[in-house]
């Protein structure tokens, strides 16, 4: 039948920004065929009312991910270098502010 | 030692802390398979779910209905779309869950193979069909998928418009001629019963539900959803003067929860067996409109290939 070797247009992940300022945000993913239409859709779906002022639309395929077995070692680098945090300096005592 | 615990166990350890389960985590093969199920189904029923109320939008009384009903209907194509991508994290194509659909090999929701004969139907879908989803959705949306649990965020607001515009039909409607109280009456006397019969059959006949609810799939049970559902609803009917279509209905004020009759699972087994008034309609409606727009999707993929690679 005719829906067999059908496409359903290429997969894009949406990010949408809501309000001037903010960080853009995973909305959701559509699909689309080209990047005019992704935008359009993206519009349609993930701003209709009022959640954006500004969206990116990126090919699904063209984001690198990090996977869940990389959790441990991938991240370790963050974990044994306690001085990059504040706290972990002393502050002489009677210092109000530093 | 930690590594000697199997991937199952660190899985259901995680559900045990409350975790949320994401695309690329370990899973096993059941649970994958029962989400990939249940959420196709889901979003099958977004779609065939604007069949009966697209027969409405060229007939809605005023200019101002038919951008409502357009709105709604618009949204319900949105809801598919986000839980068709929720679906396709699990490593799924929706080629393959809408092709499922047009071979008739995947269910959707029983309650869209019900006709909508009247104006007034409009006013009974969206107070009580997307009523009921609102109970299950807000359920759905605590679930243990995270991608699932998003949409059903993103849907659950969308959800109290359709919820509410349909409750201000019927309560106009109810304040209208004697014409018009008949005809919402007779549109909440045909979509209780099935609405009813949309959180699914009575605990002890439902197959899946012990396995979704271990994997906190389900949180609530299909009865409990049910009841809640009732529970909010009745007092809803009782301010606009509708009468719901159930003589055993009585609050019991030691539970604080409505009785109600029993319900006819005959008819719906029997609806989902393909039984149903427009099960064949449904179907038809749905591949003519995915094959006439065949040639859309050739063209822009044409187009795209043109000017884009």
């Amino acid at each position: 039948m005719a829906t067999n070797n059908d496409t359903q247009l290429k997969l894009w992940e949406v990010f949408t920004q809501e309000k001037a300022g903010a960080s853009f945000e995973h909305a959701g993913s559509l699909r689309a065929s080209d990047n005019e239409m992704a935008l359009l859709n993206a519009r349609d779906v993930y701003a209709r009312r009022n959640e954006a002022v500004n969206i990116w639309v990126v090919p699904s395929e063209s984001i690198t991910a990090s996977t869940p077995e990389d959790q441990g070692p991938f991240f370790d680098p963050a974990n044994d270098k306690a001085y990059r945090h504040p706290n972990f300096y002393k502050t002489p005592a009677g210092i109000k502010q530093i | 030692m930690s590594e000697t615990i199997s991937k199952e166990q660190a899985f259901d350890q995680k559900l045990a802390n409350g975790q949320v389960i994401e695309p690329k985590d370990w899973m096993p093969e059941r649970y994958r398979n029962q989400l990939i199920r249940m959420m196709s189904q889901h979003a099958h029923s977004e779609v065939v779910g604007m069949l009966p109320e697209g027969n409405w939008i060229t007939r809605a009384p005023s200019l101002e209905r038919k951008l409502v009903l357009l709105a709604k209907v618009q949204d319900e194509a949105g809801h598919a779309l986000y839980i068709y991508s929720a679906t396709e994290t699990l490593g799924v194509d929706r080629k393959e869950l809408i092709d499922q659909l047009h071979e008739g090999k995947a269910k959707y929701s029983s309650i869209f193979n019900y006709p909508t004969l009247t104006w007034a139907d409009m006013g009974a879908i969206g107070w009580l069909v997307d009523g009921a989803a609102i109970v299950n959705q807000t359920a759905l949306a605590k679930c243990s998928y995270g991608p699932y649990s998003r949409a059903m965020i993103r849907i659950c607001k969308e959800e109290n418009f359709h919820n509410k515009q349909g409750y201000q039909i019927l309560a106009r409607m109810m304040q209208g001629t004697e014409v018009q109280k008949k005809m919402a009456q007779d549109a909440v006397n045909r979509w209780w019963w099935p609405s009813l019969m949309m959180f699914g059959p009575t605990d002890k006949d439902s197959p899946n539900s012990a396995d979704l609810m271990k994997w906190k799939v389900k949180l609530h049970s299909n009865d409990d959803l049910r009841q809640r559902f009732i529970d909010r609803t009745v007092p809803q009917a009782d301010a606009i003067g509708i009468k719901i279509p159930d003589p055993e209905l009585k609050y019991n004020e030691k539970t604080r929860h409505y009785e109600f009759g029993q319900i006819n699972w005959d008819e719906f087994y029997s609806v989902i067996r393909g039984n149903g008034p427009c099960n064949h309609e449904r179907m038809k409606a749905r591949t003519k409109a995915h094959k006439d727009g065949k040639w859309v999707r050739e063209a822009v993929e044409a187009y795209a290939a043109k000017h884009f690679n």
